[in-house]
């Protein structure tokens, strides 16, 4: 979309060095953190594969998505829906069902979404997000506003997800999976064509790409992804409600990818974490008098936003390269 | 031989009442640069978007080699053999030479949408790619970033590209803009490498450029051919001295 | 279906038609001449209610408090323009969505710490209380006529303005090439900053007017934007023509189709929209 962001494909060492020592902590975390603490760690997680899922579409291949969410949220409901009452469904089957789900909502919803371009693409993905969501909202049948239960974890011959260290665990690996994958495709044949696309559609046509073929895949492989994290989130919380598939939801999901830097999954993974720390912290504000300062989130979190947007639009890692550039110029 | 690759039938393109392009014929042969020229507005970069498929004619046919390709999206007249180039650089900034032309390679390899293998690995992709850079005489600033190499480099990498898809045809706009006389030259040699291979159409402003080049000239004002035929005769013709070429250029 | 029931639908269906087209003109305006996609414009809707409801009790006058929101409401835009929105015309759509998504989360909570987040009625003024008999037993609020006839009278205003003064031409000059217009003279700060009070002023009064009909509560900006943006979406950005054809085309639907498929009744704007995206993926009336 801007030829001014440029993007922070290639990792350098010092980041690489900060993603292995968080990933160690990450590892042991279990042992030296609180339950309480690791469950959020764990929730942080799978907003990172929610994130992962999000800076593909709009860090690699330019496409602003507001209605991101709705695919996070099909796949926590497809577990609900799957979940019968009195007993736990096997996750083998229903983590593929679930997140297949999510993609072929993302390829009908694609299919008429990524016809459009720029503003139009915004704006059609915010309305179609809002339909799903008022679809259930509606609906009885599909739990309403009340949301519905998943009431049994999903069971693994292999492990236990009752087990908060093994769900953790699980969580962390697929965080790491999602990573490598991405990771991979970025540079393979179809990652560099989607960078062309975010960076000149016009030229990749005029070459030979059939764009909207590329754009719709994406559009999928980042929708099924995106399931995986709402099938994870359904797991963890046992619960499930239309606002995670509201438009807040995405904007929540746009603003962890952009926090973080865009087009090279270690920033979305970094913004997730920062997004929803800092989101708690906000909420966990004391009462100052008669001010009760948690209460009034949305104001923090409102003139959070609008301060990245203005001071630091290129986000944390735009940050840290600006900074370290500027040392290398003094260092000359 | 003379093969006729590209063949414009009375090419019209209204925009409400104006007649951007009026009945325009063009026809291009392998190994043969065939030039337009005309004042601005005459209606050459709609012509040229017409053949690439950028804009669809409200009347007229386009014949690329038997096929029928009116109408036809820009991707898919790139895949029957049509390359471009754009008279506003039109290249990817942030990637490299090399990537630059690597991309536009790959368009062609069977393997353009596998997702796990590396791209920079395939080599028949590598070698056409090599293949556009050394003949656009880039193979020295292969590693910088495009926004970064002179202008006139730019322009070289705007042919580099549309090379590297292997084209029969090459429709190029206005290649020489913006450079000097030295850059002009090398693109001039440049053309003349690469004209035995392809069947090309030239929309050029650069009269020195345009006789030293062109086998075959056509002139445009205000949407319609005026004069069409081998540069000499095109040059003493009364027509186009007073619309165009008398009015004070060579 | 009776002719009175379908009369008296398509009246909803026009004045919803109507309330929407206030939004999206205003929406579909700042876009178009300069950039700027707002995703809080629905808050001022919210605004619009809210100030109805207090004002109204303050001054005892719906009238009077229309008014004086409407003032507001231009000083208001004039501000927010020339402190924030002023800076982010040139910026990435993407940075745009962003700033605007926070100040919803600003205004939301804004709204929260001034009014609460308790539901508010505002009542009918008396002189537009009676009802216009249309049988034995149904007749149609004369209210809701009013609001029609307000929207009418602002599109009306919206349209002269535009076409026949010469402020509607600088901002058409504006619109169609920035730098030419400025090179010619015409203050385009000025120009920017009128046409983006005019926006807010629509939306706000758009909120006002309908203040006794849907109530006053939070999260009301946000319902209204969606369908706002749709209709956006089906007319064609930068167009105003584009903008009150689609707004009605959604409100005849939206109204129609709870009656006569309620199952599918939220469903089916949306589903319009996908209809109108395969055979004109820019809107209908694209500039």
């Amino acid at each position: 979309m801007s030829a001014h962001r440029s993007h922070l494909e290639v990792l350098p060492r010092s980041l690489k060095v900060l993603l292995a020592a968080g990933l160690l902590l990450l590892v042991v975390f279990p042992f030296v953190g609180s339950d309480f603490y690791a469950q959020t760690i764990a929730r942080m997680m799978i907003l990172a594969i929610f994130a992962m899922s999000l800076d593909l579409l709009q860090g690699v291949t330019g496409l602003v998505s507001l209605g991101h969410a709705a695919f996070f949220g099909l796949a926590g409901y497809a577990l609900a829906f799957l979940t019968p009452a009195g007993e736990a469904v096997s996750l083998w089957w229903t983590l593929p069902t679930a997140m297949a789900a999510a993609g072929l909502a993302a390829l009908v919803i694609g299919f008429f979404v990524v016809r459009t371009h720029g503003i139009y693409f915004i704006m059609v993905t915010m309305a179609f997000a809002q339909m799903v969501f008022y679809l259930f909202f509606d609906n009885k049948v599909l739990g309403g506003s009340d949301g519905l239960y998943v009431n049994f974890k999903p069971a693994a011959v292999l492990f236990d997800f009752e087990d908060k260290r093994v769900f953790y665990y699980f969580t962390l690996a697929m965080m790491l999976l999602v990573y490598a994958f991405l990771r991979r495709l970025l540079w393979s044949p179809f990652g560099r064509t989607l960078a062309g696309i975010r960076v000149n559609e016009h030229r990749m046509r005029a070459m030979g790409f059939a764009t909207f073929r590329y754009k719709l895949a994406a559009f999928t492989l980042a929708g099924a992804l995106a399931g995986l994290a709402g099938y994870l989130w359904g797991a963890q919380t046992g619960f499930v409600n239309p606002e995670l598939m509201g438009f807040q939801m995405s904007a929540h999901a746009i603003m962890m990818v952009i926090l973080g830097g865009m087009g090279n999954f270690a920033g979305a993974i970094i913004g997730a974490f920062a997004f929803e720390y800092l989101l708690l912290w906000f909420k966990d504000l004391p009462t100052i008098g008669a001010v009760d300062l948690g209460k009034h989130w949305q104001l923090w979190m409102g003139l959070f936003i609008v301060g990245v947007v203005t001071f630091a639009p290129r986000g944390l890692l735009g940050v840290v390269e600006r900074w370290s550039r500027r040392k290398e110029l003094h260092d000359e | 031989m003379n093969d006729v690759l590209l063949s414009a039938q009375r090419l019209t393109k209204r925009f409400g009442g104006l007649a951007a392009v009026n009945e325009v014929s063009v026809d291009l042969w392998r190994g043969r640069i065939h030039a337009v020229i005309g004042p601005n507005g005459a209606g050459k970069s709609t012509l040229t978007n017409l053949l690439s498929g950028d804009i669809a004619p409200t009347s007229g046919t386009i014949l690329l080699g038997e096929r029928d390709v009116t109408g036809w999206s820009p991707e898919r007249i790139s895949r029957a053999g049509l390359g471009r180039s754009y008279q506003k650089t039109n290249i990817f900034l942030p990637f490299t030479v090399w990537e630059n032309v690597r991309l536009a390679a790959q368009s062609r390899a069977p393997h353009a949408a596998r997702w796990l293998a590396r791209a920079d690995r395939f080599a028949a992709t590598n070698e056409h790619a090599s293949r556009a850079i050394e003949l656009a005489g880039l193979a020295g600033c292969k590693n910088r970033i495009a926004g970064t190499i002179s202008h006139g480099e730019q322009r070289q990498l705007e042919i580099a590209m549309s090379l590297a898809t292997a084209p029969q045809v090459l429709l190029l706009d206005e290649p020489l803009a913006g450079m000097g006389t030295a850059e002009a030259e090398r693109m001039v040699q440049l053309l003349l490498r690469i004209k035995p291979d392809h069947a090309i159409m030239l929309v050029e402003h650069d009269m020195d450029a345009v006789f030293a080049l062109a086998d075959h000239l056509t002139v445009m004002v205000n949407g319609q051919v005026i004069a069409s035929g081998a540069p000499a005769q095109v040059r003493a013709d009364a027509n186009v001295q007073s619309a165009y070429l008398g009015e004070g250029v060579q | 279906m009776d002719f009175a029931t379908f009369l008296i639908q398509l009246l909803n269906g026009v004045q919803y038609g109507l309330l929407l087209f206030m939004l999206a003109a205003g929406l579909t305006l700042i876009f178009g001449i300069m950039g700027v996609v707002n995703l809080a414009h629905g808050s001022f809707y919210m605004l619009g209610a809210y100030l109805a409801w207090s004002l109204s009790s303050l001054t005892g006058s719906f009238a009077l408090a229309i008014v004086l929101g409407a003032l507001l409401s231009v000083a208001f835009g004039l501000v927010l323009e020339r402190v924030l929105f002023r800076h982010f015309y040139d910026r990435d759509h993407l940075d745009q969505v962003l700033l605007t998504f926070g100040l919803i989360y600003i205004f939301e909570e804004t709204r929260s710490i001034l009014w609460g987040d308790d539901v508010h009625g505002v009542s009918v003024p008396e002189l537009l209380g009676a009802s216009i008999p249309l049988t034995d037993n149904l007749s149609y609020p004369v209210y809701r006529l009013f609001m029609s006839a307000v929207c009418v009278a602002l599109a009306l205003g919206l349209y002269l303005l535009i076409s026949k003064t010469r402020l509607g031409m600088k901002i058409r000059a504006g619109a169609f090439n920035r730098d030419m217009a400025e090179a010619l003279g015409v203050n385009i700060k000025l120009i920017h900053a009128v046409v983006f009070a005019i926006g807010v002023a629509l939306a706000t009064i758009a909120g006002m007017i309908a203040s006794p009909i849907s109530s006053v509560y939070p999260n009301m900006g946000s319902q209204v934007l969606i369908m706002c943006f749709v209709v956006v979406v089906i007319g064609g950005i930068g167009s105003v023509r584009g903008a009150l054809i689609a707004a009605l085309l959604v409100g005849l639907v939206d109204t129609f189709g709870k009656v006569l498929l309620p199952h599918l009744a939220g469903m089916l704007v949306y589903m319009l929209m996908a209809a109108v995206l395969l055979w004109k993926p820019e809107g209908l009336f694209r500039q």
